[in-house]
């Protein structure tokens, strides 16, 4: 057994470098790499060997992590094709998309304020389905049209949303405790 | 995270929240955000004929450092002209409040929130 560390992680799991990727293919794949890079299987050899299965046990663990959920997956994409997504230094959102998510923010602010665990509920649904619309978007940019700064512009988005996710399920949890 | 004396201070009072009506000929809008972190930051300057920033309101959805950040520079930004505003520096704000590297973004937005409102202002009073 070894593995190629040059490799990328779709290479890794013997998918295509593509946003849309076969999920079931992947976790079959994760847990194979990792039955046969285990550490446990390299006890008996050499000091050597064992460093060597560590390292790929880590790429392994890492590389999943990074392919199964959509964000870092699309992150780590563009990455691949020398498009920095800009998610520490793009500051510059349309003021359109801003707009929107202060009046999604003060809308959920409200809700929480009030106790209003119903219009909470109702945010997080309608987020949801924005979302998925959004990702949808992602896919057709990543792998139809090959448009990749826009793809870097629409995980930007993504980020505020998720953040915005978790802010009403916080504001949920709180309010049912 | 321990937050610092002036990151609290500003984060439990903090100065100059809220909204000035973005239809005023006066008033310079400027909206950013971190994907990062998600933080989102609206801030506003209010500039007399003279050119003299008059006041500043500022309303952020995030963590501390981006909340006391933006209050620090609504602070700062006041009587001063609108070109000297543009020369506050992110490292400036960051050092003021003692923020940690991790959050220097924090900094940042609130130093390209001062571009941009400045900017808005500009372009209301072009030619």
């Amino acid at each position: 057994m070894s593995i190629d560390l040059q490799q990328d992680f779709f290479g890794l799991f013997g998918l295509h470098r593509r946003f849309r990727i076969d999920e079931a293919a992947l976790e079959f794949a994760y847990h194979d790499l990792q039955g046969r890079v285990h550490p446990d299987r390299f006890a008996h050899l050499p000091d050597s060997e064992k460093r060597l299965s560590m390292q790929w046990a880590t790429q392994v663990n890492e590389g999943f992590r990074t392919l199964r959920k959509p964000l870092p997956r699309a992150t780590y994409l563009l990455e691949l094709l020398g498009i920095d997504a800009g998610l520490h230094t793009n500051t510059a959102m349309s003021p359109t998309f801003l707009m929107e998510q202060m009046e999604w923010r003060e809308a959920v602010e409200e809700a929480r304020a009030a106790g209003d665990s119903e219009e909470l509920a109702q945010l997080h649904t309608r987020l949801r389905q924005h979302s998925r619309e959004v990702f949808d978007e992602l896919a057709r940019q990543c792998d139809d049209e090959q448009d990749y700064a826009g793809a870097a512009e629409t995980v930007r988005r993504l980020m505020f949303m998720e953040k915005l996710q978790h802010e009403i399920d916080d504001a949920l949890e709180a309010l049912e405790s | 995270m321990a937050y610092s004396e002036k990151v609290l201070d500003h984060y439990e009072n903090p100065r100059n929240v809220g909204a000035f009506s973005k239809e005023d000929e006066g008033v310079g809008t400027g909206m950013v955000g971190a994907p990062a972190c998600g933080d989102v930051m609206k801030l506003q300057i209010k500039v007399g004929k003279d050119g003299v920033i008059e006041d500043a309101k500022f309303k952020t959805y995030g963590c501390g450092s981006a909340i006391a950040s933006s209050s620090l520079v609504t602070e700062w930004v006041k009587g001063k002209t609108v070109e000297q505003a543009l020369e506050i520096k992110n490292t400036q704000i960051a050092e003021e409040l003692a923020l940690p590297p991790v959050k220097i973004h924090c900094s940042i937005l609130a130093e390209d929130a001062i571009k941009a409102a400045v900017a808005d202002y500009k372009k209301k009073h072009e030619g």
